[in-house]
């Protein structure tokens, strides 16, 4: 990559190079993170249409108070959830670290931070399969609301529906992250990386990573927190 | 020359990221304390809504650091940025366009459907707590004898 920056904004479009600056994987991986942008909006815009329109909702702090090991009745709303986020965003930063330590060409650091995200992403979807069955066995699944509203009327299906469909989209967001960052984690034992002489690769599989670690930013909030 | 320049460069990004980490995370403990705050209030009042509404303004922050800093936008070339944010600029009609819609839906149905109103506004008694899952659902089953 050339570094001369300096160029006119006339002479940027004028072929030869590049106008955005980055190789063409990383821009069509920015174009793919986009429409996955709208899938997810759409899906959340839809929840958020629904429950404005709806008389009552659940409360978030009834339905996700339990937590792993937890005695019956002890309830602990919304410290299961913020474990989980804390998870997530743990290991966005050590994909970042991944990321530098690749531009260093640090082959070394590029393999313990990558590991370091694929356990955090499987301690997350770990997490999130104990939430599910925790929930199933309580009634909840698609089609099935054993919740009340908050003001205690009855409630729709559509709380479960749309919280299983989003929570489920995005969980498998996470699933094919962490198999992309395993097939990461292969190249770059096996030197696939170090031949061609950078780690782009990683970056743009990074770039996916932190999508999924802004889109769970969303669901949290709208599903859990508010 | 050229090797201690990138020596520097990256040492300041690895600053960036512990940075943007605690910030994230303060980011989040604010809005779970936020979160727990909101529970005890009650439903509907202005200061539930605004609580909320402050959880959202912390998301969007959150959104901007984690997509500026560790997806590295900030530091792209301007062409790129405005290829990537102008047109997620759609979503400001689209979330104001369809909850205002749902929002209307509801008031609609609410005037000019009362047996709907009046089904939405029938409380159920509660469950009673410490029930083992097993017995969930037959309680489900015959909610007419748990009332007894």
């Amino acid at each position: 990559m050339s570094s001369s920056t300096t160029v006119t904004p006339t002479k940027m479009w004028s072929g030869g190079k590049s106008p955005f600056n980055v190789e063409y994987g990383k821009l069509m991986m920015w174009y793919f993170l986009m429409s996955d942008a709208f899938t997810f909006g759409a899906f959340l815009i839809s929840y958020g249409t629904i429950r404005f329109s709806s008389n009552g909702w659940p409360d978030p702090n009834e339905v996700f108070r339990s937590f792993p090991f937890a005695l019956e009745g002890v309830h602990a709303p919304l410290v299961f959830v913020s474990i989980m986020t804390f998870i997530l965003i743990i290991s966005s930063v050590t994909m970042v670290l991944a990321v530098h330590a690749g531009h260093n060409m640090d082959k070394k650091g590029v393999v313990r931070y990558m590991i370091m995200t694929i356990i955090g992403g499987a301690m997350f979807l770990g997490c999130q399969a104990w939430e599910w069955n925790h929930l199933y066995h309580e009634g909840a699944w698609w089609g099935s609301n054993p919740f009340l509203n908050h003001d205690g009327t009855a409630s729709s299906t559509n709380f479960t529906n749309y919280f299983f469909t989003i929570t489920g989209f995005h969980g498998f967001h996470v699933f094919s992250g962490v198999i992309i960052n395993i097939i990461m984690l292969i190249m770059t034992l096996t030197n696939k990386f170090e031949e061609r002489g950078h780690y782009l690769m990683i970056e743009k599989a990074g770039l996916y990573w932190h999508f999924v670690d802004l889109v769970w930013v969303f669901v949290f909030t709208c599903f859990y927190l508010i | 020359m050229e090797h201690t320049h990138t020596e520097q460069h990256e040492g300041k990004g690895t600053k960036e990221i512990w940075k943007v980490t605690l910030i994230l995370t303060v980011l989040t403990i604010v809005e779970l304390g936020l979160g727990f705050w909101m529970m005890g209030m009650p439903l509907g009042s202005g200061i539930r809504l605004a609580v909320k509404g402050a959880i959202v303004i912390l998301m969007m922050v959150k959104a901007f650091y984690i997509v500026a800093y560790f997806m590295h936008l900030k530091h792209e070339i301007k062409n790129l940025i405005m290829t990537i944010v102008v047109p997620l600029a759609l979503f400001i009609w689209f979330i104001i366009a369809f909850l205002y819609d749902g929002n209307s839906f509801k008031n609609l149905r609410n005037t000019y459907d009362p047996h709907y109103k009046e089904q939405s506004t029938i409380k159920i008694e509660k469950k009673e707590e410490h029930k083992s899952e097993e017995h969930h659902s037959e309680e489900h089953a015959k909610p007419t004898e748990e009332k007894h």
